[in-house]
């Protein structure tokens, strides 16, 4: 049996077993007349059965699925000719491959050596004997959960209880994915990153100003052997983002200033969809934006003034970005100055503060712990930030603080070194992954520390 | 803290009427007389709709200088939203209608000459939750005197918060860490400091919006003392729910009831004669 073929099986079984359960528990007490001397209800019990059934069952076929290529992969090569087991890491890996796409039936058996035909062919033996055993465990498993379920089954079961309890571990289960999930991420960057600095020194690409990372693929190639200093990236990030920042944290701030103290209610009720429009465009049609509309505008104008701008600059893209997160900023200080209390609004104008003055010394003085917080989480956005500054910064590694420039960033030379075909044991790729993990650092520390700060500020007017 | 006096006064019952007059029922006229000699506030016929809702229904009273008044009545009655139109601090509140004439000094504050911010530095308010602001317990004191230019130098305003925190009795407690945060005082100290905030403007009449509520026995016996030490400077309108404090601080009491001004009064006659039966039935607990 196939294990899709499996599962839908042990789905049948498992409803076959609810009903076992359900009418089960109602004979103990002589049918439904005598359902209140049931602990639980008879669905529970129904419901009992059919998780005993199932869960062991799944739990089985998971762990054989994740360990039967392995184990089959190993069997088949034990009994591949000496010849083909001496060949270097690289050429058996092929010779799998061969194996593999025989196997898949992408190529017909006889275009590969026989020594490949003949494993392809094991592997396929050994596979169907391998799941004709599954399926009989699995639904063996099934059948004698039922059994033991049916016979446990007496009026003063706690059915229910039990029942809440797996429900308990199924959520339990959902909620560590993701956890499990960021743990493998970082892994896979660290571990990447780790065989990066293995070639490079953390000093040189931390330190380091030149970055070229071409390197020569073949011994016989004309080509550098790659400089990684990363700090011409970091500046292209930090111009960007300081760019950005100057362009979104003032007009944020204000909107949100004049959103929530200022404007009239129909007009706040036009406002905010607008905003939040913006917060809605794809960062790839900012790309297009600052790369076709105000890049060009702005070498125009550059030229206009006897200034050289370049197509690609710093400027253009910081200021698209700026406008991107305008939303964020403006989204977040609204819920912090709202959150400010009514009544330290009211002791100020007690006091014969005009409005203005309110605002500026009070209410913001009040909301700025958390304003804080939200410009930092939109810093770590505007580091993160890739779609926009891969169409419109430019992939010159200039080391400079001139916005008219054309600078890289952090985001936009993992994009470069990654697309198109790679090897992943020259520093060239692996630098993608050092780059990664920097960047992941550094957003992260931002985050923490900017949740913390919200957090900290919400807990003093709540 | 000697003087703190923590015990109720016992609020005497009203004889047992046997043969005297009636007591007034009906609640369109104001029972008592409503004016003094010398007033600071004058209001007439004085009106407040929220949107639908007629909060207030003319109001006529006067309030006299160097004097306690006390708002009492059920919840709801508009006794704060009266107090809050002496301040025209009704107008944050978008749906807030006001007519009816209140004037300060004789002059007309709703008048478009009168300048808002000039009004409330001259009416202070103290309200029910302690609302120190973000800043140190100087700059707490100081904010007010800074934005009316009060303090032509730093002496000058150094001397203003020191007299200010004195007179609403914290100096003692703070005198050694003026820049903490002003929230880092306990609640009765917090109002206290909202009192030295208020007074540090110097206003004419100090309006207090329950002050004592959010505070404990100690902290608002404090508070009463305080007031009655005001009081040789500054009119005082407040607002309160408990009886025995209306019968310990003021020396007049209004009661109000659904929007209407019942009774005006001594506030020895109200609570020993009250002639409207709207009174009598609060203040001898038959409701409120």
């Amino acid at each position: 049996m196939t294990p899709l073929a499996l599962l839908v099986t042990l789905l049948g079984l498992s409803t076959v077993a609810f009903w076992i359960g359900k009418s089960h528990s109602l004979a103990t007490v002589g049918g439904k007349s005598g359902v209140r001397s049931l602990h639980s209800l008879p669905g529970h019990y129904g419901l009992l059965a059919a998780a005993w059934c199932a869960l062991p069952a799944l739990v089985v076929i998971g762990l054989w699925l994740a360990f039967q290529d392995a184990i089959l992969v190993k069997l088949v090569t034990a009994h591949l000719p000496e010849s083909v087991r001496a060949l270097s890491p690289a050429q058996f890996s092929l010779v799998l491959n061969d194996v593999r796409n025989v196997v898949a039936g992408n190529v017909p058996a006889s275009s590969v050596d026989a020594n490949s035909a003949a494993a392809a062919a094991e592997y396929l033996h050994l596979r169907s004997i391998s799941r004709v055993a599954l399926t009989a465990l699995a639904l063996s498993i099934g059948v004698l959960a039922i059994i033991f379920v049916r016979r446990r089954i007496v009026p003063e079961m706690r059915a229910r209880n039990q029942v809440e309890r797996i429900v308990e571990w199924l959520l339990l289960g959902c909620s560590t994915f993701a956890i499990f999930t960021t743990i493998g991420i970082v892994a896979s960057v660290l571990f990447e990153a780790l065989r990066f600095f293995a070639q490079v020194s953390p000093w040189e690409f931390l330190t380091g100003t030149v970055w070229s990372p071409q390197t020569a693929i073949r011994a016989d190639q004309v080509g550098s052997s790659g400089a990684f200093g990363a700090v011409p990236l970091f500046a292209g990030t930090l111009l960007i983002s300081a760019i950005a920042m100057v362009v979104a944290v003032p007009t944020g701030l204000f909107a949100a200033v004049y959103l929530a103290e200022y404007a009239h209610p129909k007009f706040r009720t036009w406002t905010k969809p607008f905003l939040e429009i913006l917060a809605g465009v794809p960062t790839v049609v900012y790309g297009f934006f600052a790369a076709l509309t105000v890049g060009p505008a702005l070498r125009g104008w550059g030229e206009g003034m006897g200034l050289s701008v370049a197509s690609e600059s710093a400027l253009a893209a910081g200021l698209v970005m700026g406008i991107m997160i305008i939303p964020f900023v403006s989204s977040l200080a609204d819920d912090m100055i709202t959150a400010v209390p009514q009544s330290l609004r009211d002791g100020a104008y007690a006091l014969g503060a005009t409005k203005s003055e309110t605002i500026r010394q009070v209410v913001f003085r009040a909301a700025l712990p958390g304003i804080v917080g939200g410009v930092l989480l939109a810093v770590s956005r505007a580091i993160g930030e890739t779609m926009i500054v891969v169409m419109a910064a430019g992939l010159a590694a200039n080391l400079t603080a001139n916005p008219l420039e054309a600078v890289t960033t952090v985001t936009v030379q993992i994009v470069t070194l990654l697309v198109g075909d790679q090897e992943f044991d020259s520093p060239k790729t692996l630098a993608a992954f050092a780059l990664g993990l920097v960047l992941f650092v550094a957003t992260l520390a931002l985050n923490v520390l900017a949740l913390h700060i919200v957090r900290k500020y919400r807990e003093q007017y709540e | 803290m000697e003087r703190v006096q923590t015990e109720p006064v016992a609020i005497p019952k009203p004889a047992a009427r046997t043969s005297q007059v009636l007591l007034v029922t009906d609640r369109d006229k104001t029972v008592g007389t409503i004016t003094v000699p010398d007033p600071v506030f004058k209001c007439r016929d004085v009106n407040v709709h929220y949107g639908d809702k007629h909060a207030i229904k003319n109001v006529s009273i006067e309030i006299a200088r160097n004097q306690v008044l006390a708002m009492i009545g059920p919840s709801g009655c508009g006794k704060s939203t009266f107090l809050r139109c002496l301040n025209r601090m009704n107008d944050t509140i978008p749906s807030a209608v006001v007519t009816g004439s209140i004037t300060l000094d004789d002059q007309d504050i709703h008048d478009k000459r009168q300048d808002v911010v000039q009004l409330r530095a001259r009416v202070g308010m103290v309200f029910q939750k302690p609302n120190p602001f973000p800043k140190s317990i100087y700059e707490n004191v100081a904010y007010g005197p800074r934005i009316h230019g009060l303090a032509g130098d730093r002496v000058e305003l150094d001397e203003i918060v020191h007299t200010s925190l004195q007179r609403a009795g914290l100096w003692e407690e703070v005198k050694d860490r003026l820049n903490q945060p002003g929230t880092s005082l306990s609640g009765g100290q917090q109002q206290r400091l909202c009192i030295a905030r208020t007074i540090a403007v110097n206003p004419e009449v100090i309006l207090m919006d329950e002050p004592c509520s959010a505070l404990d026995p100690i902290a608002t016996a404090r508070i009463e003392d305080l007031m009655e030490e005001l009081r040789q400077s500054y009119a005082i309108c407040i607002v309160t729910h408990s009886m025995q404090q209306a019968a310990r601080v003021s020396q007049r009491t209004a009661y109000f009831h659904l929007g209407d001004l019942i009774e005006v009064g001594e506030t020895d006659r109200i609570f020993t004669n009250p002639r409207h039966k709207l009174t009598e039935d609060y203040i001898t607990g038959r409701f409120g």
